[in-house]
């Protein structure tokens, strides 16, 4: 063991910092238990519940959950009925895993036989379930030596007090998970983005989805009787649900999913092992919240702050390129293009406020694309302007063509803010359109084309 | 089995509240926020345990208060992680809700010296201990029909616009009727009436309550009104039987499945949501030969 470094000027060894050391170090059996199995569990529960959150499956962990708890309470009385001790955990656990089992069937029924929705048939499993659940514990709680105490872990668990062989199970369990959803990785990412593909390809869909449902019954039963339903239902969607917000990529996600995972679970054992007073299981939680909250905001991806910059830049430009365009129509109904237009005249163009158009001005002087005379006079087109603006008016007058002649939209639906049309279209049919605006068969409300990109 | 005035008071309280609660769920159903009554039922965990905190007091009122605002506090987080955030309804919904349960329980951990609020309580709920002050008539029979009373006057009130709000959002908020608030003042009282039923049934079985007796309703007849007339004849009726099966039907045949002979009641509130599943999945077995009948 090593020795607790002094600090300068103090050898105080306040009884905090000695448990501190204890759990930095590790040296609680104890807490390295708790640590393993929890860490393990946070894990494996992430990346299922990743294919969960895809198939936007989320709260099915939470009604297999509840559904488990009659099959506990049952086994418990059946075990006693047939004279063995109710209370052993393999006979528990395999009857939380049957009636688990019947829950999905019931979920997957309705969902067949009925118009009810999916949210409708998962609430409809839960709470059902959980009665007949209720009902039953409360039949254990009257057999003679059948106090439901051992039943009670199921609801909230019992982290803290994690024996070595329940981390075993959960550790052996969780690497098993692991193991099968990297080798039907392929398989499950199908299932994920386009099941009615993987079905036509010959895919066994049907089975692929009871393989994810068994994987997610194996967490949530191992889970359960080691860290409380709460828990488990929180990890299978919370660290999941966080890493969407730092990839597209779903390998990078599960990942991501399982890293946080386990991360919240180190964190919240780390936070009750130092404060004895706070529920394991619902620090860990917590945990995952705060991790939640960070993803949502400064996710690398799809975080709000990456997004309301994007959003905020395509308006920038929008609002550019409405102003180049308008000038350049303006210009070009006067004489040519570089002719100076006033602002009431961009003003009867579009419908925007004097001093939103004045500020886009002042902008696009910024930008080099126009010269503006002060106190809002005459706005010019600069060299680079004109090209721009030519540009964005082709592109937008061949969209209308396009619209008018080959997409039978009505031209009242046609956009004002096409882009790029060569992006999207054959060069073949944006010939033919260049050809049609050039020719004088146009519509009276596409004018002419201002000048072909040079090829 | 002997029948006494607690037990006529644990049908009458139990069938009123399953009423009450039928009347938001039809909405909840048509609206697609099964889940919801889920996640309320969770999340006001904390609201009680901040309420109790602030105040020191076990009052009725900054319970409910506190249970209310906690509840209108998932409804709108939720929404907030669905849009700006673009998770999926039922992820986002699981975010919330846990992590406000998470807080519940820890808020409770912490003022344990203070409070006397066991989780436990909150989530079975026992509406045979509930009933016990008969004189002459408990109260939380009066805060049950209360309860109804609100919900079905509500119900009659707003009815022109809950409809349209459920069917069609788009077409609601176009008239004039703003369909996120339709849906932020069924989540208010979503949340009231959880509350109330807490302390009969808890936090889970309100679930049963709230959705079950609705679908069953779905089930048989495309009408609003129908439909909500049936909810909570179902209601009823799983209330009724489902106590009786707890006093009579299920000790007995337990009783002889373990061979233990001394079991007594079982949970009446476990029942009444078993009962009303089996009047669900009875009425869906029906529906489906029904209509194949016919070819």
């Amino acid at each position: 063991m090593k020795p607790w470094p002094n600090f300068p000027g103090g050898e105080v060894r306040s009884a905090e910092m000695e448990t501190f050391w204890r759990l930095i170090s590790l040296q609680d059996h104890n807490t390295r238990i708790v640590l393993a199995g929890a860490c393990a569990l946070g894990a494996a529960a992430g990346l299922v519940g990743t294919f969960l959150l895809l198939r936007k499956r989320s709260l099915l962990g939470d009604t297999l959950g509840h559904a488990t708890l009659p099959g506990v309470a049952a086994a418990f009385l059946v075990a006693e009925a047939l004279g063995y001790a109710g209370k052993s955990l393999p006979v528990l656990l395999v009857g939380a895993a049957l009636s688990g089992v019947t829950g999905m069937a019931a979920v997957i029924l309705i969902r067949k036989f009925s118009h009810i929705k999916d949210d409708a048939a998962l609430a409809i499993v839960l709470s059902v379930f959980f009665g007949a659940g209720v009902t039953l514990v409360t039949a254990v709680q009257q057999l003679p030596g059948g106090n439901a105490a051992g039943l009670d872990h199921f609801i909230y668990g019992k982290t803290a007090s994690m024996t070595t062989s329940d981390a075993m199970v959960i550790f052996g369990a969780s690497l098993a998970v692991a193991v099968m959803c990297v080798a039907f990785f392929k398989e499950f990412a199908l299932l994920c983005f386009d099941e009615g593909f993987a079905g036509a390809a010959g895919w066994p869909v049907r089975l692929l989805d009871v393989v994810l449902m068994t994987l997610v019954v194996v967490v949530t039963v191992v889970g359960l009787q080691a860290v409380g339903l709460l828990l488990v239902v929180a990890l299978l969607v919370i660290p999941p649900a966080a890493a969407r917000f730092w990839s597209d990529r779903l390998g990078v996600m599960a990942v991501a999913a399982a890293g946080i995972g386990l991360l919240s679970a180190a964190l919240g054992v780390a936070a009750s092992a130092l404060f004895p007073r706070l529920p394991a299981g619902a620090v860990i939680v917590l945990c995952a919240a705060v991790f939640f909250a960070i993803s949502m905001i400064f996710g690398a991806r799809r975080g709000v702050l990456v997004r309301s910059y994007g959003e905020r830049q395509g308006m920038v430009r929008l609002r550019r390129e409405h102003l180049l365009r308008a000038i350049y129509e303006c210009a070009e109904e006067l004489s040519s293009p570089e002719q100076a237009v006033s602002v009431s005249q961009l003003l009867a163009k579009r419908p925007w406020k004097r001093n939103a158009l004045r500020r886009e001005i002042e902008h696009a002087a910024e930008a080099g694309l126009a010269t503006a005379a002060v106190d809002g006079g005459d706005v010019q087109l600069t060299g680079r302007g004109v090209a721009e603006a030519r540009r964005l008016v082709r592109n937008h007058r061949l969209w209308e063509l396009y619209l008018l002649h080959h997409a039978e939209v009505a031209p009242a639906r046609i956009d004002r803010d096409a882009d790029l049309i060569e992006h999207v279209l054959d060069p073949k049919i944006v010939d033919e359109l260049e050809a049609l605006l050039d020719s004088g068969r146009r519509e009276t409300f596409v004018p002419g084309n201002p000048e072909k990109l040079p090829t | 089995m002997t029948w006494t005035e607690i037990d006529t008071w644990i049908v009458v309280t139990g069938a009123l509240i399953s009423m009450a609660c039928a009347v938001p769920g039809v909405f909840l159903l048509l609206n697609k926020q099964s889940m919801l009554g889920d996640a309320i039922s969770h999340a006001v965990l904390p609201g009680i345990a901040i309420a109790f905190l602030v105040t020191g007091t076990r009052e009725p009122l900054p319970m409910f208060l506190g249970a209310v605002i906690a509840g209108l506090f998932t409804g709108v987080l939720t929404e907030v992680i669905h849009r700006r955030g673009r998770v999926e309804s039922g992820a986002a919904l699981g975010v919330v809700f846990c992590s406000l349960f998470a807080l519940g329980l820890v808020l409770i951990r912490l003022a344990a010296d203070r409070v006397d609020l066991d989780p436990g309580c909150v989530l079975y709920g026992a509406i045979e201990t509930a009933v016990v002050d008969v004189n002459p008539v408990p109260q939380i029979a009066w805060l049950s029909g209360g309860m109804l009373a609100v919900n079905f006057l509500l119900a009659g009130m707003f009815y022109k616009e809950l409809r349209i709000s459920a069917f069609d959002p788009a077409l609601s908020t176009a008239c004039g009727i703003p369909a996120r608030w339709m849906q932020h003042g069924l989540t208010v009282v979503t949340a009231m009436t959880t509350v109330v039923a807490f302390e009969s049934v808890g936090s889970i079985l309100v679930i049963a309550m709230l959705i079950v007796p609705g679908a069953t309703a779905l089930l048989l007849s495309p009408r609003l009104s129908v439909v909500l007339g049936l909810a909570m004849a179902v209601a009823a009726f799983s209330a009724v039987a489902g106590h009786v099966a707890a006093i009579s039907v299920i000790p007995a045949a337990l009783a002889k499945l373990t061979g233990f002979a001394a079991l007594g009641a079982v949970s009446s509130a476990g029942m009444m949501a078993v009962l009303s599943g089996l009047t669900f999945f009875l009425v869906l077995a029906t529906v489906r030969l029904a209509q194949r009948r016919p070819q």
